[in-house]
């Protein structure tokens, strides 16, 4: 399968420490993945490295049919070419209401004149309010987004990403600091959107992880360690001495 | 759910009515109007203080709105009345020299006059001769041009630089003081062009109208400057209040959170950065000839400083809240430094307030950072707040059983 995504031999180190060490990664379309890892094994890094953030010192990033390489595009650049982030902490635009979130988010031109002459369509007030009902903040359009819970701040935060249509998703811990029955919507809405696009999820949390049962990228000190579905990785001897085991 | 900007943004009407009122009630209470009440010189005040107040909206713009402290705006302003400045000066001075050497028994050929001219503008800084800077100073068209483009065209080159490299923050106020100063510093200059330390001078005289009373002129620009803040105003209300608002607010709370949305930031940035400073531009050109003289003085960075210091103390994020920190800060500004305000004598110590200004001013700013952080705009946020919120009909508790607005309200 021709994938989307493909990091290949990318290394980046920041005073001397390797954060990243010749890693390689490929991810398909429509394609759910987790990627676990203990602590400073470059997972943040790594996104980084795919949203333009961080330069590698080395290595390439390739994405989609036309093999464009990422690297030296622009955050907002590699944004429009379809490639969503959802940050550890939620940063939702908290002095706007949710619906003003989610319109800025919806993938219209961005451009400063388009977007000082943009006048909401009612096709995109719809999508906004499917949207709304998708993450479950139909009531709450009209608040504030500051106003909301931890949990909601994160499904607004990933409703932004749906609303901007990436063709990859890269969530980072979307279940920190949530109540599990706001941990099974999260992974609802994940395995939904991985129908039709391509999503890296990062997380710490095992069970989590399960629930998704999908692929699993295991990453130690910026290299891939194993890779397979949950049951394989955490049968592997080098998983478990550095990861489980302890 | 698309409604127009005064639907959405209500004060914008208030704001408009009160600034029509206040207009009206100058106009028929000035000299013009034959009335004593309010002098020409308070007519001529009350004018640039509108001015003021246009520059503290497009601050607001950039700095409430967009997040950018630029300290350098001021600049912008200065730019525009030099641009306004440099036609009035030349024009009057045409009148002049040509009324005179109408006197000689030869009649001057354009080279002459235009060598006079010369002559009279620059003999005080010891030349004579146009620099190519004032190729156009006889066009009215193009200099009113020029006080949009010129201030729009450093801003764009400066904010391309800045922007681009991602200075951010403190450094980027820094750079713009930094630019404030060297232009002061520029046109304090003899051979700069603008006559250096003297700036131009007699620009209360409109060219032509010599006959028309300061009365009827102050007026005249009063209303120019009213337009122009009204105008400008509903044009800032209609740049935020739309998704380019949404988007400009976004980068002033996290810049990278709408990168990683795929907006363009600097782009935004740059756009906000020059827009302004075309405000300013207009804001300066209608201020210098209601002032009579610009020079390079004007330009200083404190006074940018106060621009921020105004919209600080106004409320900044709200457009309402700069035009009344400007006009409140600098009527009592002007209040207490014309030697109105009376001494207070403490016995062992005069308080003589020409001199202690500055001090009240700097403390009232720290004191409305600290304790009042949204600014006199602020107390309307207690007077909005007796109203029931909106909740959209939404539950009053945070339980699907509580009390829905409607039922409280019943």
């Amino acid at each position: 399968m021709k994938s989307l995504l493909e990091v290949s031999g990318v290394s980046v180190s920041f005073d001397g420490f390797k954060a990243i060490n010749n890693l390689s990664f490929a991810i398909g379309d429509a394609e759910l993945r987790a990627i676990i890892g203990p602590n400073g094994a470059g997972k943040t890094t790594f996104m980084d490295i795919v949203t333009g953030k961080t330069r590698p010192d080395e290595g390439r990033v390739l994405w989609g049919e036309a093999n464009t390489s990422l690297l030296g595009l622009s955050e907002a650049r590699i944004a429009r070419e379809g490639i969503g982030r959802k940050f550890q902490k939620p940063t939702v635009f908290e002095d706007q209401t949710v619906q003003e979130n989610l319109l800025m988010a919806l993938s219209n031109a961005r451009g400063p004149l388009q977007v000082l002459f943009y006048r909401p369509t009612p096709e995109d007030l719809d999508r906004v309010h499917e949207l709304a009902g998708e993450i479950g903040l139909v009531d709450a359009l009209g608040r504030k987004s500051g106003e909301l819970s931890h949990g909601q701040k994160q499904w607004l935060e990933i409703g932004m990403l749906l609303a901007q249509e990436p063709r990859l998703l890269l969530v980072d811990e979307p279940a920190a600091g949530m109540t599990p029955a706001e941990r099974e919507h999260t992974t609802a809405l994940l395995v939904e959107a991985a129908k039709s696009r391509a999503v890296v999820v990062i997380e710490h949390d095992m069970d989590f992880v399960r629930r998704l049962g999908c692929k699993v990228t295991v990453l130690h000190e910026g290299a891939v360690l194993a890779e397979g579905s949950l049951d394989h990785v955490t049968a592997n001897r080098k998983v478990i001495d550095v990861y489980l085991g302890r | 759910m698309s409604q127009g900007i005064f639907a959405k943004n209500p004060s914008v009407l208030v704001f408009l009515a009160i600034l029509g009122l206040f207009t009206l009630g100058v106009t028929l209470m000035s000299e013009w109007a034959g009335s004593e009440i309010v002098s020409t010189s308070f007519v001529k005040t009350l004018g640039k203080t509108l001015c003021l107040a246009l520059v503290a909206v497009a601050m607001d713009l950039v700095w409430g709105y967009a997040g950018i402290l630029s300290l350098g705006h001021f600049a912008f302003f200065g730019l525009g009345g030099y641009m306004i400045g440099m036609w009035l000066m030349y024009e009057r001075t045409r009148g002049i020299v040509a009324a005179s050497l109408a006197e000689a028994p030869i009649p001057p050929t354009e080279a002459e006059v235009v060598s006079a001219i010369g002559n009279q503008i620059f003999g005080v800084v010891g030349s004579s001769e146009f620099p190519a800077i004032w190729t156009f100073a006889d066009s009215l068209a193009l200099q009113l041009l020029f006080v949009v483009l010129v201030p729009g065209l450093l801003a764009f080159v400066f904010g391309w630089l800045a922007f681009r490299s991602r200075v951010t923050g403190v450094y980027l106020s820094i750079l713009t003081q930094a630019m404030t100063l060297a232009l002061a510093l520029y046109l304090f200059q003899n051979d700069s062009g603008l006559r250096g330390n003297n700036g131009l001078s007699g620009l209360q005289n409109l060219p032509g109208l010599d006959h028309v009373p300061q009365s009827s002129i102050s007026i005249w620009f009063f209303w120019a400057s009213a337009g122009a803040l009204a105008i400008g105003y509903v044009f800032s209300a209609w740049i935020v209040s739309g998704k380019f608002g949404s988007v400009i607010r976004g980068i002033r709370d996290n810049e990278s959170r709408v990168r990683f949305l795929g907006y363009p930031v600097e782009t935004y940035k740059l756009f906000v950065f020059t827009v302004t400073a075309m405000i300013a531009g207009i804001a300066g050109a209608l201020y210098y000839p209601q002032a009579g003289i610009i020079n390079p003085a004007e330009i200083a960075p404190i006074a940018s400083i106060y621009l921020a210091v105004w919209v600080a103390i106004g409320g900044r994020g709200r457009l309402y809240g700069a035009v009344i920190g400007a006009a409140f800060v600098s009527l009592v500004s002007s209040w207490f430094t014309g030697g109105q305000a009376p001494d207070v004598n403490l016995g062992f110590y005069t308080i003589k307030w020409v001199d202690w200004w500055l001090v009240l001013l700097g403390l009232s700013f720290v004191a409305v950072t600290l304790l009042a952080p949204k600014g006199i705009g602020g107390l309307v946020d207690l007077w909005t707040g007796r109203l029931p919120p909106d909740r959209h009909g939404a539950d009053l508790g945070p339980d699907s059983g509580s009390l829905r607005e409607a039922e409280a309200e019943q």
